[in-house]
Parts: structure tokens; C-alpha cells; sequence
């Protein structure tokens, strides 16, 4: 019941920032001037997404709640490390709570994933133009990803979601592991297309 | 860079995704330091991931979760954290910025085992044991690799050089993303030697490797 109303709650919030320009607004003020309101905005939105993803890739309750607080104090952190012009922040909040997971549940490292990014940022950056595109990139992807046939979709979601190796949604599904490949590249292949139309 | 050889599209989805351990995660991001149109689509492909959080049933967070994050700001403990963007075009190094924690910045320091003829190679330790394995190889212009099958995933990233297959040719930044059931039989161009760094699924792979190219090489 108590998480019900909890949720409600969270929705009517999200209301008022479900608004890309308005997410990215905010993390360029928390890299620009460590900005508690803004951050605050960003924490209200993501953290119970990011404590959900958690949760369904397997982490008990308590251990995702502290989970959930060391990637948002990371999206902090390596605010400066997100490019505006090149992605979502939904995307960038994403690979903070992916590499957590990397880090704290593998036990391996995220340093190449960081420094990549910080080779991103530093390649030839984006005019206001360019801003525009990004944010219908990331319209694109969402519209390709929302007309995925049920089988293709369900495959990027136990990737993404629940993370599940490659081998791991073959055993699941009782597919082999080729199938789970081209299912992939199937549902990429479209995202491509759609993306490759606004080019 | 002229790249011709790029990541196959399940291998960017399992990067997005966490889903490839430390070695294959390092042949990737080298690439990526490398190859701009692969790297637009991982990030492409880490859209999936924001989209996917973005509907998920939200998990109510415990009530005072926010003052306890700014309480730990406040406590010193975790600044913010400056980000130098000069590092990856730093002049002198020929090393791509994931790989310079591994091995320095430059190919000419890497400390190479000879194996076999004209063949050398460098181990690189990291991840768990039981992971795929990460080394570099140094082999020398001229040198056939011998055929070999692939008991799982291999990764080839060139680095310096150039070596030639059924694929074609594979040049600096060139990746060579193959699955298990490929068979190729690489031969390093004529002129400079080629170095690569290479993950391999399954560890023992590299004994055959060694013991097939103890076997008469053809030359070219
Ligand atoms: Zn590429």
C-alpha cells in the first residue's frame, strides 16, 4: 500500500520535469555550478528509475538503496563528464547506474567506459544545431524502440533491464544463442534506419 | 583515421548494456577511442538503455535519501570531479586513452615475450580469473598467422601495422569483430610489423594458437 502511494507521488513529480530540455538544463547546472536545486530535480526524477533497474537486475532491496545513492552521488560527481550535445540524460544516467553495476557486482572496471566519454567531449562539439539533433536522436531511438515487435523488445529489456548476459536470455527464452544475436541486430538495425531518415 | 573494419552491431548492444567483461570491454573502448562512427553508435545504442530505465515501474527511494546524499557533500567527501580533455590527444602518445592505464603511452615501452618466430606477445592482467584474456601481439612484417578456428569470441584491434585476410585488409584502427565459426588466416603486410591487441574468450585457445605456429609458416 505505502509503496503505491509512494509511487503516485513520484508520477505527479515527474509530471512537472518529464521534459528532456528541462532534464539536460539541470545537469549543466549541476556541472557548471554544483546547483542543489537542479540536482535535486535530477534525484526526485531518477533515482526511483535507477533503484528500479537495480532492483530487477537482481539486487536485494537494501543493497539497491545504497546502490541507488552511490550513482546518483556519481551523477554528481562526473557531471562534468556528460556532454549535452551528444545524448539524453536519461542515456548518461543509464551508463552511470551500468557502470556501478560493473563496479561494485563484477568487480571489474568502468574506466574505459569514463574514458571514452571524456574522448566524446573532447571531439569537435556541436553548435546549437547539433543540440537540436541530439534530442531527436534520442526521440528517434525511443519511437523505433516503442514499434519493436514483442520478441525483439523483450531481448533489449532483459539486456538493458535486467541485465542478463547474451547466454543468459538464451537459457531463459530457450532460444539459441544465434537467435538472441540477430534479435538484436534486428531491433538495432531498425533503430539505424530511423535514425539514418532524420540524417 | 580510415577505418574500414568495424564493431558488429550485437557486440556495440552487449557494450551499452555491461553485458562484454573487462578484456572484451577494452578492445571496444580502444576502438572507440579510435573510430568515430562506432562510437556515435554506442551511443546510439546507450539511447536503448535511457529509454528502457525511462518506463520502468519506478521503485519508491527511502525518505530522506536526498538530504543523506547532500549530507555526504557537505561532508566533504565527494567533490565534483574536473575532467581534463586534453589527455586524449596528448602529442606524443600512440596509445588509445583506455589502454594507456594498461600499458602506458607508448607501443615502443610495451615489454615483449618472444613465443615463436618472429611472433611476440604481451600479457595484460585484469579482470577475474576464468575471463576472457587480454594480451597484445607483436608479429613480424611478412609473418602468416596460421588458420585457426575459434573455440569462442575473439577481438583484434590493430594498433600499428597491417595484417591481411579472406576480410581483407586490416589497418591501424581496424577491428576485427569475429564470431565463433569464422575461420581466417591473417598475414602481416610487408614493411612494419603489426601489433594488435586481441580478447579471447576461452584462455587455453592461445596454446593451439602457439603450437600451430611452431608449424611451418608460409611466407610471403
Ligand atoms: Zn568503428
Amino acid at each position: 500500500m505505502r509503496s503505491a502511494l509512494n509511487l503516485a507521488q513520484n508520477d505527479e513529480e515527474v509530471d512537472r520535469v518529464d521534459d528532456p530540455a528541462v532534464l539536460k538544463q539541470a545537469m549543466v547546472r549541476v556541472a557548471q555550478a554544483q546547483d542543489r536545486e537542479a540536482f535535486q530535480l535530477l534525484f526526485s526524477y531518477f533515482a526511483p528509475r535507477v533503484k528500479a533497474v537495480l532492483l530487477k537486475a537482481g539486487s536485494q532491496e537494501s543493497q539497491a538503496e545504497d546502490l541507488m545513492q552511490d550513482v546518483m552521488m556519481t551523477v554528481w560527481r562526473k557531471a562534468k563528464l556528460y556532454a549535452p550535445e551528444r545524448g539524453s540524460v536519461n542515456a548518461w544516467v543509464f551508463t552511470v547506474a551500468r557502470n556501478a553495476r560493473i563496479d561494485l557486482l563484477r568487480r571489474a572496471s568502468s574506466r574505459p567506459y569514463d574514458d571514452v566519454y571524456e574522448i566524446e567531449l573532447e571531439s569537435d562539439v556541436a553548435s546549437g544545431e547539433d543540440n537540436m539533433f541530439e534530442t531527436e536522436r534520442a526521440e528517434r531511438v525511443s519511437e523505433a524502440l516503442a514499434e519493436l515487435p514483442e520478441d525483439q523488445r523483450q531481448i533489449i529489456e532483459l539486456g538493458f533491464i535486467e541485465d542478463m548476459s547474451q547466454s543468459e536470455i538464451a537459457k531463459k527464452l530457450d532460444l539459441p544463442l544465434g537467435t538472441v544475436k540477430s534479435r538484436m541486430r534486428l531491433a538495432y538495425g531498425k533503430m539505424k534506419s530511423k535514425l539514418e531518415a532524420v540524417r | 583515421m580510415n577505418i574500414h573494419h568495424h564493431l558488429d552491431e550485437a557486440t556495440l548492444l552487449r557494450y551499452a548494456s555491461g553485458d562484454l567483461d573487462s578484456a572484451f570491454t577494452m578492445v571496444v573502448a580502444a576502438h572507440l577511442a579510435m573510430c568515430d562512427s562506432c562510437r556515435q553508435a554506442a551511443r546510439d545504442a546507450e539511447e536503448i538503455g535511457g529509454h528502457m530505465m525511462d518506463r520502468v515501474a519506478q521503485a519508491p527511494v527511502s525518505s530522506n535519501a536526498f538530504e543523506k546524499m547532500m549530507a555526504r557533500i557537505d561532508a566533504g567527501q565527494d567533490e565534483q570531479i574536473e575532467v581534463d580533455v586534453s589527455r586524449h590527444k596528448k602529442a606524443d602518445s600512440d596509445v588509445p586513452l583506455p589502454l594507456r592505464n594498461l600499458i602506458g603511452d607508448h607501443l615502443d615501452d610495451v615489454r615483449w615475450r618472444l613465443v615463436a618466430p618472429g611472433v611476440r606477445k604481451h600479457e595484460i592482467k585484469m579482470g577475474k580469473k576464468g575471463e576472457s584474456s587480454l594480451y597484445m601481439l607483436n608479429i613480424s612484417p611478412g609473418m602468416a598467422m596460421p588458420e585457426h578456428g575459434h573455440g569462442g569470441a575473439e577481438m583484434t584491434l590493430i594498433l600499428s601495422g597491417a595484417y591481411r585476410d579472406k576480410l581483407g585488409v586490416f589497418g591501424p584502427g581496424d577491428v576485427a569483430d569475429l564470431d565463433e565459426h569464422i575461420e581466417h588466416q591473417p598475414v602481416v603486410e610487408p614493411g612494419e610489423a603489426c601489433i594488435c591487441l586481441v580478447a579471447t574468450e576461452t584462455p587455453t585457445r592461445f596454446k593451439d594458437f602457439i603450437v600451430r605456429l611452431m608449424q611451418p609458416f608460409v611466407r610471403i
